[in-house]
């Protein structure tokens, strides 16, 4: 196969990657930029998501959509839930302490994780698309009788793929409706420019911490039942999108919607293309150091106003 | 002797001259008072002279050395102490090791000379007999006076005080003045000071800084008389 | 004067008990504890950054692991044996402290806590992408025959016990003797005001730096040790778990005392060696244990007894 057939796999890989990393990256921004604490525990809402997602599925009988649609529905509210109870318990507690967080959330990212393993199991499970027609995708070439089309053999994608970054697109808009428009997110900006004024003008900054957590782990879980038809549900699968989010989040500037959906398109984009072309172990490796130099060099991020 | 001396001191915060363009001399012995309106830049120009906050252009001289781009640390080996504006000490630990550790780097003192001067700097303000207490649990006023303490037991050539006063119960201003004097002929004394009574009692002579600029210098009585001063400063008291 | 000779005494009477336990404790728990001794001396090396000078730092195995290959690959691809390999591990924790220190104390803070835990990241990653020199998670066993100092067989239970109290005791001595110079008073000035400290004439950055590197190099102490002891190196020890470990084991105990690092690990060990009898989801224990330190005990058992009662605990 030649090289283009090569990219153009990445570069679609690569989308998908990036808009479910754009949905968890913009709820571990959302809790920092408005609580100012960094939530190690984000991934396991994701892997709760996707494991609920099999849960739920799997009550159901028939057409794999009425199950998928189910999981839609009902995982991330109820990861929101496990979420809320977190923060009344423990964040709430010690005061959303930054560093102290960051302990707490190690411990709930463990007590998760366990608990996962303890009910559902070590195995890998799988959840059936709803849709999942396969789509090739032609190329042009020039041939002697003048321009052609041409199937290269193992270009294509999915409509269930393509559907994830619909669905992305269509979330991130509503978000961006949500924070710019409504009242609610107006509380949710005004919480997160200045939290003593906030609350010395009567907004109740306890009830918008616990709705950003919430909706935070809403979104990490919903990124991970969009995935779960193409990744299987497992209780270590929140490692990897976790890094993966500090990092969009970091190179995004903590905090800027539109920063970080950038910042995902770059590492979503790059992770597909690299790993196309190099050992995914090295990838890794170049992408972590990369982190670690952009907080030491550039604290604002490659796009934000705001550093740590 | 100048002990200190800035030539064209300036910072400049984005667009924003919080200090511009500052000549000052400030000779050996005497007790200075740095006055003027809120964001007039006091607490920037001496955060400039202590190395807290770095230059924006011009030049600190310091005992006849240029300490321009000396590090803050650097600065108060060389002789100067300073004084937070916004109370700054060891809550967790012991008033005496909060002076102790005022003390401990210099060379060849020993932990029993450095006891000592820590117990004599904490009598002179009079805080002694809590010398065991944790400094957190100390009134404000005591606190306020423990950093003074700080201060004057490195017996620095220079000692800088942030408002010092700020807070203060009255009884508590009287023996801050008198301690002052006390230290006249120990120290040069630069005082940003915001109670205008306790600037009269104790400077030898006033600046007066507006808008990032030195407005006036003289006398007490000469910046009493000082019509634009009064404009700028006093008139608004 | 009297409490600094109170604590001298304290800690060597603990050392001492530690050697009276070796001539009279059965064969797992005898085992256990000097592993457990090891183990307490990275928690002693982390406790000097995190407990008396304030930095939280997530990514410590990165220098218990560079101890760790550091001696083992010598051991294992060069073929020295025991004394200078460990002479190479403790000098590639301190070289990699130094780096690491450089980097990343141009961040404070929570950046402070992610650049960490980024360059463990890649130290870990590295030790998987050299798989064919590390052998990756699978790890690979140091030969007995190589595992001897000066004709001292460190395989041998009794003698491998003792070597680890020898470490043990060098580690809390070095701790004790630090806490006590101006040098351990600045970094604990440091911890509670570092704005104070620089302006009292302290050079902060550097006294940081010192940190890091002793705290680093004793954690690759831990790491050598540890592989030399038991035979064996794996990438486990680089992953991000066994960062975690030793700020669990230093909460747990009590950061900035002395003892905290010893006691946390010793009751960390025993709580996860008596649960995963129960179930193979040992780290919830562990997860539970942080939250309800964090919450409830955030001065840690002898941080608690010292605010309590021996006001004089180092």
């Amino acid at each position: 196969m030649e090289l283009v057939p090569y990219l153009i796999l990445g570069l679609l890989e690569g989308l998908v990657t990036a808009a479910v990393l754009s949905l968890m990256a913009l709820g571990l921004s959302l809790v920092f930029g408005v609580m100012r604490v960094v939530n190690v525990a984000h991934g396991e809402f994701f892997m709760v998501g996707a494991v609920l997602a099999w849960q739920i599925a799997s009550l159901f009988e028939g057409h794999p959509a009425w199950g998928f649609l189910a999981a839609l529905l009902v995982a991330p509210p109820l990861t929101a839930c496990i979420a809320v109870a977190a923060n009344q318990l423990v964040l709430k507690r010690i005061e959303y302490d930054p560093e102290r967080t960051i302990v707490a959330t190690i411990g709930l990212l463990y007590i998760i994780q366990q608990v996962t393993l303890m009910t559902y199991g070590p195995d890998a499970r799988p959840v059936e698309a709803p849709f999942n027609q396969r789509l090739s995708i032609p190329l042009v070439e020039w041939t002697e009788s003048g321009l052609s089309l041409y199937w290269p053999w193992g270009l294509g994608t999915t409509t269930y793929k393509l559907a994830v970054i619909m669905a992305a697109v269509m979330l991130l808009t509503g978000i961006w409706i949500l924070m710019t428009r409504t009242r609610s997110g107006l509380l949710m900006r005004a919480t997160q420019l200045d939290r003593e004024t906030a609350q010395a003008f009567g907004i109740p900054v306890g009830r918008v911490y616990a709705t950003v957590f919430g909706l935070g782990a809403a979104l990490a879980a919903l990124a991970g039942v969009l995935i779960v038809p193409i990744q299987q549900a497992h209780y270590l699968m929140g490692h990897d999108p976790l890094l993966l989010s500090f990092i969009v989040v970091i190179i995004g500037g903590l905090g800027s919607l539109p920063g970080t959906v950038v910042a995902a398109l770059l590492i979503g984009i790059s992770d597909g293309m690299i790993s196309v072309f190099f050992s995914p172990t090295l990838a890794k490796i170049i992408a972590t150091l990369g982190v670690a130099f952009v907080l030491i060099f550039m604290p604002q991020g490659l796009f934000g106003k705001r550093g740590l | 002797m100048m002990l200190l001396s800035t030539r064209g001191l300036s910072r400049h915060f984005g667009g924003l001259k919080a200090v511009e363009n500052v000549d000052f001399d400030l000779p050996e012995g005497q007790v200075r008072a740095l006055i003027g309106p809120n964001g007039a830049g006091k607490t920037t120009y001496v955060g400039l002279l202590s190395g807290r906050i770095p230059a924006s252009a011009g030049s600190v001289t310091f005992d006849g050395q240029n300490i321009t781009h000396l590090p803050a640390h650097l600065r108060i080996r060389a002789g100067m102490a300073y004084t937070f504006q916004i109370t700054s000490i060891y809550g967790r630990l012991s008033v005496q090791e909060n002076v102790a550790l005022a003390l401990r780097w210099r060379k060849g003192g020993n932990e029993a000379a450095t006891t000592k001067r820590a117990t004599d700097a904490l009598e002179r303000v009079g805080i002694a007999k809590r010398a065991d207490q944790l400094a957190g649990d100390l009134s404000y006023g005591h606190q306020r006076l423990l950093e003074i303490a700080m201060g004057i037991s490195q017996q620095p050539r220079l000692l800088i005080l942030d408002e010092p006063t700020q807070g203060l119960a009255d009884s508590e201003i009287v023996d801050f003045i008198s301690l002052i004097r006390d230290l006249v002929g120990e120290m040069t004394i630069l005082l940003i000071e915001h109670n205008i009574h306790v600037v009269m009692q104790t400077a030898d002579a006033i600046t007066v800084l507006n808008g990032g600029e030195i407005l006036a210098e003289g006398t007490p009585g000469e910046i009493r008389k000082n019509t634009a001063v009064q404009a700028a400063y006093l008139g608004t008291k | 004067m009297s409490e600094i000779r109170k604590s001298w005494g304290l800690h060597t009477g603990v050392v001492a008990l530690l050697l009276a336990l070796n001539f009279i404790l059965p064969d797992y728990h005898h085992g256990n504890l000097a592993r457990v001794m090891v183990l307490a001396c990275y928690a002693m090396g982390y406790n000097m950054l995190f407990g008396y000078t304030g930095l939280l730092s997530l990514g410590h195995a990165l220098f218990f692991a560079a101890g760790m290959y550091g001696m083992s690959l010598t051991v294992q691809h060069l073929g020295w044996s025991a004394g200078p390999a460990i002479i190479v591990g403790l000098a590639s924790g301190l070289a990699m402290s130094l780096v690491v220190g450089i980097l990343s104390l141009r961040t404070a803070g929570v950046a402070f806590m992610i650049v960490t835990l980024m360059f463990a990241q890649a130290g870990y990653l590295a030790a998987l992408y050299f798989g064919e020199y590390t052998r990756g998670d699978e790890g690979f066993v140091i030969q007995k025959a190589a595992r001897q100092i000066g004709g001292i067989d460190l395989s041998d239970p009794m003698s491998r016990y003792l070597a680890a109290l020898v470490l043990f005791a060098v580690c809390l001595f070095i701790t004790l003797r630090v806490v006590q110079t101006g040098f351990g008073r600045v970094l604990v000035a440091i911890r509670e005001n570092e704005e104070r400290t620089r302006m009292l004439g302290y050079d902060v950055h550097l006294h940081k730096l010192l940190a890091i590197l002793l705290s680093g190099t004793m954690s690759a102490a831990a790491g050598a040790a540890y592989g030399l002891l038991f035979g064996y190196a794996g990438a486990t020890f680089a992953s991000v778990q066994y960062s975690i470990f030793p700020l669990l084991w230093v909460l747990l105990g009590g950061a900035g005392t002395v003892l905290g690092p010893f006691v946390g690990t010793l009751f960390m060990f025993y709580l996860i060696d008596l649960s995963s009898d129960i179930s193979t989801a040992y780290m919830l224990i562990a997860g539970l244990t942080l939250v309800l330190l964090t919450l409830f005990a955030p001065q840690g058992l002898v941080g608690e007894l010292r605010r309590r009662t021996l006001r004089w605990l180092p």
